[in-house]
């Protein structure tokens, strides 16, 4: 894989993605014409597809690494992509949680179901969103997003009130994500798989919320659901992202999205 | 047909049943309605008019205002289902129970609210009345006054409702913020689901097409197709079984099948 994944401050990229928005502003304003060919221009390799993708998707820039750096990219794809690094990090979670030492003594019956359920679930998106992007790329040897790596920092996952509220956090961000996401997606099969699989992480935060504090409103409390609108969060990747690079080493960027 | 009989021809023991065949369900409750409305003769020509339309409210177009419109007689039912029950005195009083379902009903009021301003208000052409709801469905259900029932239709409801505005969200495709409304409600849907499933001691995920224990028989239109694996050609099912693979996935209803369900409980 020639994908060159850089391990460093997550907040260079946040900086150098707002840089960038400055600049490709101005290229829009420019010439819009321009845009499909301003980014990606090594690793864009066209297949005969590719011309139908771009007109499909109206937009040029795939995923990739660009100056050693992965971009999620633009458009369909690059929603997805984005979706599969948040599901990359879910799993990753929930796969270090069900395989913690300790994990059956210190999580009651209840919580080993869920979170043993959600590991799977999480497990399973993750795999889905490999497998579909590799489908759907027109070259996903360079334009897959690699392996992420996280850390966790103190996380004690032998806690259950840490690994709960970390838990939480992430499938909260979750159904944010998707919320904020749909809007961004053109194609209307992409659009029911995410609505398919936001109301199951929904659930995951209801289920964590009430073993959290079972004998409340929390599963779907006034934190996070509206008072006035009854609507849940919603959240752009750019405010999503910069949550989730609090457990992701991996350095990437989301230029072309919001 | 007169009425005695009719009600002697379906017990509520007959609709609670957990086990059983998937093929009579929500086709049953249709012919109720169809019994029903020959038993009322009877009773006059405008009883007759109001239940000869019994589950006849119109598919919704597929546009973003029929998207709307479908939406808010769902949440319509929701509201109007909730407030009954709370005011019923069917849910225990002073517990879990309690604050779930004033939560849940707070938020399918705002809900409507919400859907009554999207559609331009009640003087919109848009606007969609609410429908007159009859949750015992001719009285083969007691949800007011059993509190099982209660929460057996409030699941079916919450899952329903997960479900419809899903398959909805083409429909909404060219109006994004209606779209990014609609999914944020959707949201709700689901941990509202996820938690009245917690309370009936089921898990909060829809496992295959199972619609769980203790739920009446005439529920199974709300779990058929849920047992789906093939996700984008990607088989769910590969790495840890069919049942965690149909978990992490909930699927849409169409239209016609939203509606039918919300239509039973429609006079």
């Amino acid at each position: 894989m020639k994908n060159v994944v850089q391990i460093k401050e997550v907040n260079s990229s946040i900086k150098n993605r707002r840089e960038f928005l400055k600049i490709s502003g101005l290229t829009v304003l420019g010439s819009g014409l321009l845009l499909s060919s301003c980014n990606n221009d090594d690793d864009l390799i066209l297949s005969p597809n590719s011309n139908n993708l771009t007109a499909k998707y109206g937009q040029g820039h795939f995923p990739g690494t660009k100056d050693g750096v992965f971009d999620l990219g633009a458009g369909d794809l690059g929603v997805l992509t984005y979706a599969y690094a948040l599901e990359q990090l879910e799993a990753d979670f929930y796969t270090k949680v069900v395989n913690a030492s300790g994990f059956t003594s210190n999580f009651t019956a209840e919580d080993q179901q869920v979170l043993v359920d959600l590991y799977h679930h999480e497990v399973i998106h993750r795999e889905f969103f490999k497998t579909a992007l590799t489908g759907a790329l027109p070259n996903p040897k360079k334009q897959l997003l690699p392996n992420l790596e996280f850390d966790y920092g103190s996380l004690n996952f032998s806690s259950r009130s840490q690994v709960l509220a970390t838990a939480k956090a992430l499938e909260d961000t979750g159904v944010a994500a998707y919320n904020g996401a749909g809007r961004l997606i053109s194609n209307p099969d992409y659009l029911l798989l995410a609505g398919k699989i936001v109301s199951v992480e929904a659930r995951h935060a209801s289920a964590i919320r009430s073993l959290i504090n079972p004998n409340s409103k929390d599963f779907a409390g006034d934190d996070v659901v509206d008072t006035t609108t009854g609507l849940d969060v919603k959240k752009n990747p750019s405010e999503v992202i910069a949550i989730a690079s609090g457990f992701i080493t991996t350095t990437f960027t989301a230029l072309y999205l919001p | 047909m007169n009425i005695l009989k009719f009600i002697e021809s379906f017990t509520n023991e007959e609709l609670m049943q957990s086990k059983g065949s998937r093929r009579d369900s929500f086709g049953k409750i249709s012919q109720l309605g169809k019994n029903l409305a020959l038993a009322s003769i009877p009773f006059g020509l405008s009883s007759l008019t109001n239940v000869a339309y019994a589950g006849k409210i119109k598919p919704t177009p597929s546009n973003p205002i029929g998207a709307l419109q479908l939406a808010l007689t769902l949440e319509y039912l929701e509201k109007e289902y909730y407030i009954m029950g709370l005011e019923s005195g069917v849910i225990p009083t002073g517990g879990r129970d309690e604050k779930v379902f004033m939560q849940i009903s707070d938020h399918e009021t705002d809900h409507v609210t919400f859907l009554i301003n999207g559609l331009g208000g009640v003087g919109s052409p848009n606007f969609v009345e609410k429908p007159t709801f009859d949750f015992t469905v001719g009285g083969a259900f007691d949800p007011f006054n059993h509190y099982p029932t209660f929460l057996a239709l409030a699941q079916a409801f919450e899952d329903t409702g997960v479900r419809a505005y899903k398959g909805q969200a083409g429909n909404l495709i060219s109006a994004p913020d209606l779209l990014t409304a609609a999914l944020q409600i959707h949201s709700v849907e689901a941990r509202h689901a996820s938690e009245v499933r917690r309370l009936r001691g089921l898990r909060g995920w829809i496992t295959l097409n199972q619609r769980g224990a203790g739920m009446p028989e005439a529920t199974q239109a709300v779990y058929n197709g849920e047992e789906n694996i093939i996700q984008a050609g990607y088989d769910t099912s590969s790495l840890f079984g069919a049942e965690a693979g149909s978990e992490s996935y909930d699927e849409p209803l169409t239209t016609d099948q939203a509606v039918a369900i919300a239509g039973l409980f429609i006079v």
